[in-house]
């Protein structure tokens, strides 16, 4: 098991406390017509979990802005995804 | 800021510092914006700077660029899970000045390219990101930020926004992304004393390495995996297209550990301290999959018009060659003092055509609609090759003809006559 937390460790971020850059449109989506659920392995910070009554939780604390979720959606279009506020969210040190 | 600008540019990056750097340079009024706290605290790359596309910009940018290291080997390994089979090129024409290309460190590349920018006269905005275009009608009037009140207005905005393009898209000018088009990359910077990587690679004096990898540490994926050398760090990782992970239900990270975790690329990296982890989406839909270019007051340059040449790992340079030549067309038809209509950008499109970008995404248009339905590419042949390499070099008793035999056979029962004949001709259909 790989835990990617300890990956997300040596980054730096600045996080937009109360103010998640993304969203999940409806949590019901997710929970009742998804069945995959690719957010849940597809994203590479690990943002999505899959909670034991199926439904899907998301915490934007380590995301790395890449847009993998949003794209991976497509059959529900279920993701709003923004860029974080100006000067907020993942801060490369070498990229 | 009520002023109105000749240009705006979106995005920091390599193709909006082009856009930027060369409107300036022609005594344009620019004003560039970037969401990152400094340019490149956003960005992300492999990364390997080709000297080319910048040395058209800017001519003497060796004298004060951060460069790591420059390249003068290039491996290609096709790996099997315990083996692989290479080809190297090593020559040292690459190792005289001046270099052809360069492993660099964005972070530290785009602050200098903005510097420049900067320097070249244009107004350059961090810590601010662009939500949307403003629109009169159908034509693009300027830019929505987080941070002003009101818009800010340009005869002109070019697009460098990068591979999401959400601008473009929010404006309607384009249709989501699909899995299929777009490589999700996941990377490690692992940091080691110059002696140790110079030792261990096999050179000295800044020159460098890259070692580009395709084959089983996939796990029967579309991709390729990398692993570049530069002065005091390594960078290694692995990208596949999105509907691959989607299907395969392979977690990025997991990919990469196990590539790390290979008997031939774990000593490479041994005694690494890892310092970060980034993903990124590379747009490597083809030619096939290209946005509109411009329309009545805008232009798409760099990853956000899907400028990559995924087969030979080009995009930076794209990138640049693209800012650079939405910039010409702008100065162009400022001197003329032609409006920018959408009949008149359209000369973005005929320069791009007309340079290399375009022709070498012609080149492998049907390139991704054939690897989309042949996976033997990356998990069969990849096999097959490593196990004839086995049987050929192992000594054991048994003679060389009775070895080919039984390599033939590998090949046939895998793929059969008319599969191998099917496979070489898409090979040659794609790469044609």
């Amino acid at each position: 098991m790989i835990r990617v937390e300890e990956k997300l460790f040596q980054n730096r971020y600045r996080v937009d406390a109360g103010r998640p850059h993304i969203n999940i449109a409806d949590p019901s989506v997710c929970a009742v017509q998804c069945q995959q659920k690719p957010c849940t392995f597809c994203c590479p910070a690990a943002c999505y979990t899959q909670e034991g009554d199926g439904r899907v939780t998301l915490i934007t604390d380590g995301c790395l802005e890449c847009g993998t979720c949003r794209i991976i959606c497509s059959e529900h279009r279920n993701v709003q995804w923004e860029y974080p506020r100006g000067g907020y969210g993942i801060l490369f040190k070498f990229g | 800021m009520t002023e109105k600008f000749d240009a705006i540019v979106v995005g920091a990056g390599p193709a909006g510092n082009a856009a930027a750097y060369t409107m300036a340079k022609a005594g344009l009024k620019v004003l560039q914006i970037e969401r990152g706290e400094y340019p490149g605290s956003k960005n992300v790359q492999g990364a390997i700077l080709y000297a080319d596309a910048l040395e058209k910009i800017i001519p003497d940018f060796r004298d004060d660029a951060p460069l790591e290291r420059h390249l003068i080997e290039q491996r290609v390994w096709v790996l099997d899970d315990e083996s692989y089979v290479g080809t190297t090129y090593r020559s040292n024409d690459f190792n005289k000045p001046p270099y052809n290309r360069y492993t660099i460190i964005r972070a530290q590349f785009d602050k200098w390219y903005s510097k420049k920018v900067q320097e070249a006269g244009a107004l350059v905005i961090c810590e601010t990101t662009v939500t949307d275009l403003h629109m009169d009608g159908d034509r693009v009037v300027g830019v929505k930020t987080d941070r002003t009140g009101g818009s800010i207005y340009a005869d002109v905005v070019i697009l460098a926004d990068g591979v999401n393009s959400l601008l473009a898209r929010k404006a309607g000018f384009h249709e989501e992304l699909k899995p299929k088009d777009v490589a999700l990359a996941v990377k490690e910077i692992h940091f080691l004393p110059e002696q140790t990587i110079e030792s261990r690679f096999n050179v000295a004096d800044n020159a460098g390495v890259v070692i580009e990898m395709a084959g089983k540490i996939t796990k029967g994926m579309i991709g390729t995996g990398f692993l570049y050398t530069n002065k005091e760090s390594l960078t290694i990782g692995v990208g596949c297209l999105l509907s691959e992970f989607k299907k395969q239900g392979v977690a990025p990270y997991a990919l990469l550990e196990q590539m790390k975790a290979h008997p031939a690329i774990k000593p490479l990296i041994e005694g690494g301290e890892m310092k970060e982890y980034t993903a990124h989406l590379i747009p490597e839909g083809g030619y096939h999959a290209m946005p509109p270019l411009c329309g009545e007051g805008w232009m798409i340059a760099g990853d956000a018009g899907m400028f990559v040449n995924s087969v030979h790992r080009e995009g930076s340079n794209l990138a640049m060659t693209t800012g650079q030549l939405a910039a010409e067309t702008v100065i162009e038809l400022k001197n003329e003092n032609k409006p920018f209509t959408a009949k008149h950008l359209a000369r973005y499109r005929e320069k791009l055509d007309a340079s290399f970008v375009m022709k070498d995404l012609k080149k492998y248009k049907r390139l991704p609609a054939i690897f989309e339905k042949s996976h033997q590419f990356f998990t069969t042949y990849p096999e097959l090759v490593n196990r004839a390499a086995h049987t050929m070099i192992a000594v054991d008793g048994v003679d060389k003809k009775s070895k080919e035999r039984a390599i033939r056979r590998s090949f046939l029962s895998a793929r059969s006559w008319k599969g191998l004949m099917g496979d070489a001709f898409k090979l040659w259909r794609a790469f044609e």
